[in-house]
């Protein structure tokens, strides 16, 4: 692999450079911040973005009884709960002595999931992204949010609401509730779907199609209208990993890793993902709460891997509904026979996911197993269980040791963006370097640095959300750190500190 | 068919599970078992959420009136009660993981709603969110108080009535 990495990482005389800190970065899942040192001449020495990721999960979890894990990880994030849900119980599945569910089971999970990823990447698409991508990156920030877009293309704006509300609806009927959901137990799940709900679904699932084949679309004339920006943007080559499910399909729930080179070459595959902990290190950086995971026989310059979209659409060699792959070929065409390693690119994988997400809901929503009655099943008890998914910003692993007393005495969590910690840093170096330097800097500029980041869609761990609890500020600062300036841009939330 | 909407809904937000961040949860629980008992259910819609997005702006529509409650580290104690309006959301989306209200309402205005609800938000004093904690004793304290509110005015839950205590 092209080792394109760390060359901005620690600049060499940090202490002579000025600082820049976008703090916190906006539109990202969580907390987030970003620091350029610049020499006198507006060089860029060094970037790096780091993400204050809490670690407390572990001991949160621990001496609990197993059985409500599943229930209780979703107040680790609030944007991704029904991940940790699923990831969770599957995990338990092995504890509790389950290799396989019963196919209502299986088929209900995967719903909830599926209803999920498209919730998850409309509401990245239509809100997070799209008023870059629609408005331009260095256009007027004060249109640059969800109300700018539902003023300039109300119809996308309302597509976007309905898409998520259908993955929300989703939720609420496989897990039970609309938060805080119990639909998934360890062996299984609780409740089936009534052919009076899978009817509510079906109802507008060919409209859900429809419109998630008309964002593929949009993406598409995106790329297509500034080819140079959209496959060249922040790009960087690098390893891919991701779950892949039989015969190499695309599958968000369950399968075995696969990892493939930055030229498409594979790697590793069929790792059973009870191999994880021998698959997968974590480097610890002194400059970064986050750790930085990569293919332990690769090592850490050449180990790393990007996690996603991006990664799922190229690391698996198809998607098993007509619509999404037919879409994923023409994709795949775009890179002229090497992989695509853009972080715009992410945008137009996402969207091949949502409509390969909704054509698979269609199709579980006509199996009857999803009404069946068959829900749970055990075995011999274990101590032990990993439970792998797809969430929709990556490969989230849950690992779990339960004792004799049913507690649980040891929980380890990889969280999809912590995989892709070293790419965003890679992203942010390459268009630092490419749009940053020499100039002055303003927010338009500033922006593309978190258009980069927004590409993987990072979540940071944010489960708690109170009125006023993110400030954000933008303030100039000397050497001493005294404020000289404040720097107004349309936003004032936006900061970044300079001295 | 779907029924029509209570005429009023209550959205509150935050995580049972992260200290002063459960404000929201647990008055919206609260107030369900003391709305069920009081016989007044019927006109009430309560929705929980760990924050506001998107979708939630279907939530207000064709209703009377809208409240949302979330812990508020900026709120003089113990809560803060105020009316918002579609026209007050910040020109710049602070964070993709929550809506303000404000902009959760003029999402709505610009999906089409020609009549956008009265909207208030109740904004209980918080400050210590660490996961895994309870709430902190002040927390619970505010939490009375805005209880108590909260009972006086779904008693009265005319417009009238909550624009005098926003006033007051």
């Amino acid at each position: 692999m092209e080792n394109t990495g760390f060359a901005l990482e620690t600049a060499a005389n940090p202490g002579t450079l000025r600082r820049v800190a976008i703090d916190p970065v906006s539109r990202v899942e969580g907390h987030g911040k970003v620091t350029l040192l610049l020499d006198d001449n507006d060089q860029v020495q060094q970037v790096r973005l780091h993400i204050v990721e809490f670690r407390g999960f572990e001991k949160f979890i621990q001496g609990r009884p197993y059985w409500e894990v599943p229930v209780m990880v979703q107040r680790l994030c609030g944007i991704c709960p029904v991940s940790h849900h699923l990831a969770a119980a599957k995990a338990l599945d092995r504890v509790v002595g389950v290799d396989r569910l019963t196919p209502s089971a299986e088929k209900l999970r995967r719903l909830m999931h599926y209803g999920q990823i498209l919730q998850s990447h409309a509401l990245h698409f239509f809100h997070l992204s799209a008023p870059d991508l629609l408005f331009g990156f260095e256009s007027d920030a004060g249109k640059r949010n969800i109300v700018g877009i539902a003023a300039a293309y109300p119809e996308v704006a309302r597509q976007g609401v309905l898409l998520r509300k259908f993955g929300q609806e989703i939720i609420r009927l496989t897990a039970g509730k609309r938060v805080h959901g119990t639909g998934a137990i360890p062996g299984g799940v609780n409740r089936a779907l009534t052919r009076a709900e899978r009817d509510e679904l079906l109802a507008e699932i060919y409209t859900i199609i429809a419109w998630s084949r008309q964002a593929v679309q949009l993406v598409k004339r995106l790329h297509e209208s500034e080819p140079e920006l959209y496959d060249e943007f922040g790009s960087f080559r690098s390893n891919l990993l991701s779950l892949v499910g039989p015969r190499g399909t695309l599958d968000f729930y369950d399968g075995r890793l696969r990892a493939r080179d930055a030229d498409g070459k594979l790697l590793v595959d069929g790792v059973p993902v009870n191999n994880y902990a021998e698959l997968i290190h974590e480097e610890v950086k002194p400059w970064s709460y986050m750790k930085f995971p990569f293919l332990a026989a690769f090592g850490t310059e050449d180990g790393w891997y990007k996690v996603g979209p991006l990664a799922r659409v190229q690391n698996c060699d198809t998607m098993a509904t007509p619509l999404a792959e037919a879409e994923r070929r023409e994709f795949i065409d775009h890179g002229n026979g090497k992989l695509i390693h853009a972080p715009l690119a992410y945008h137009w994988a996402r969207m091949l996911e949502m409509l390969h997400a909704a054509e698979t809901i269609k199709d579980l929503l006509h199996d009857d197993d999803l009404s069946g009655s068959d829900l749970v099943t055990s075995g011999p008890r274990r101590r032990e269980g990993v439970g792998v998914i797809e969430a929709p910003r990556g490969t989230l692993i849950h690992h779990y040791r339960v004792g004799d007393d049913d507690l649980v005495s040891t929980c380890n969590l990889i969280v999809s963006t912590t995989h892709n910690n070293q790419p965003m840093n890679e992203a942010i170096r390459r268009v630092a370097q490419r749009y940053l330097n020499g100039r002055q800097l303003s927010e338009g500029l500033l922006n593309r640095i978190e258009v980069a980041i927004r590409c993987f869609d990072p979540c940071l761990s944010c489960a708690t959300h109170a009125l006023g609890k993110m400030p954000l500020q933008l303030e100039l600062l000397d050497a001493d750190g005294t404020l000289l300036d404040r720097l107004q841009s349309p936003s004032p939330e936006l900061s970044a500190n300079v001295g | 068919m779907a029924s029509a909407p209570a005429p009023i809904v209550i959205l509150a937000c935050g995580n049972p599970s992260r200290g002063d961040d459960a404000l929201g949860p647990q008055l919206l629980e609260r107030l369900h078992d003391w709305l069920l008992a009081a016989g007044l259910s019927e006109r009430y819609e309560l929705i929980g959420d760990f924050q506001w997005q998107i979708e939630n702006a279907l939530d207000l529509a064709a209703r009377e009136l809208a409240l949302f409650i979330d812990a508020d580290q900026q709120a003089a104690a113990p809560y803060a009660f105020r009316r918002v309006e579609a026209r007050d959301a910040p020109s710049f989306a602070a964070s993709s993981h929550a809506l303000n209200p404000e902009t959760v309402l003029a999402v709505l205005a610009r999906l089409g709603q020609a009549a956008l609800p009265p909207t208030y938000v109740l904004g209980v004093r918080g400050d210590s969110f660490v996961l895994g904690d309870e709430l902190s004793p002040t927390a619970r304290e505010h939490a009375e108080a805005a209880f108590a509110f909260l009972q006086a005015f779904c008693r009265a839950p005319q417009t009238a009535a909550w624009c005098a205590a926003q006033a007051g």
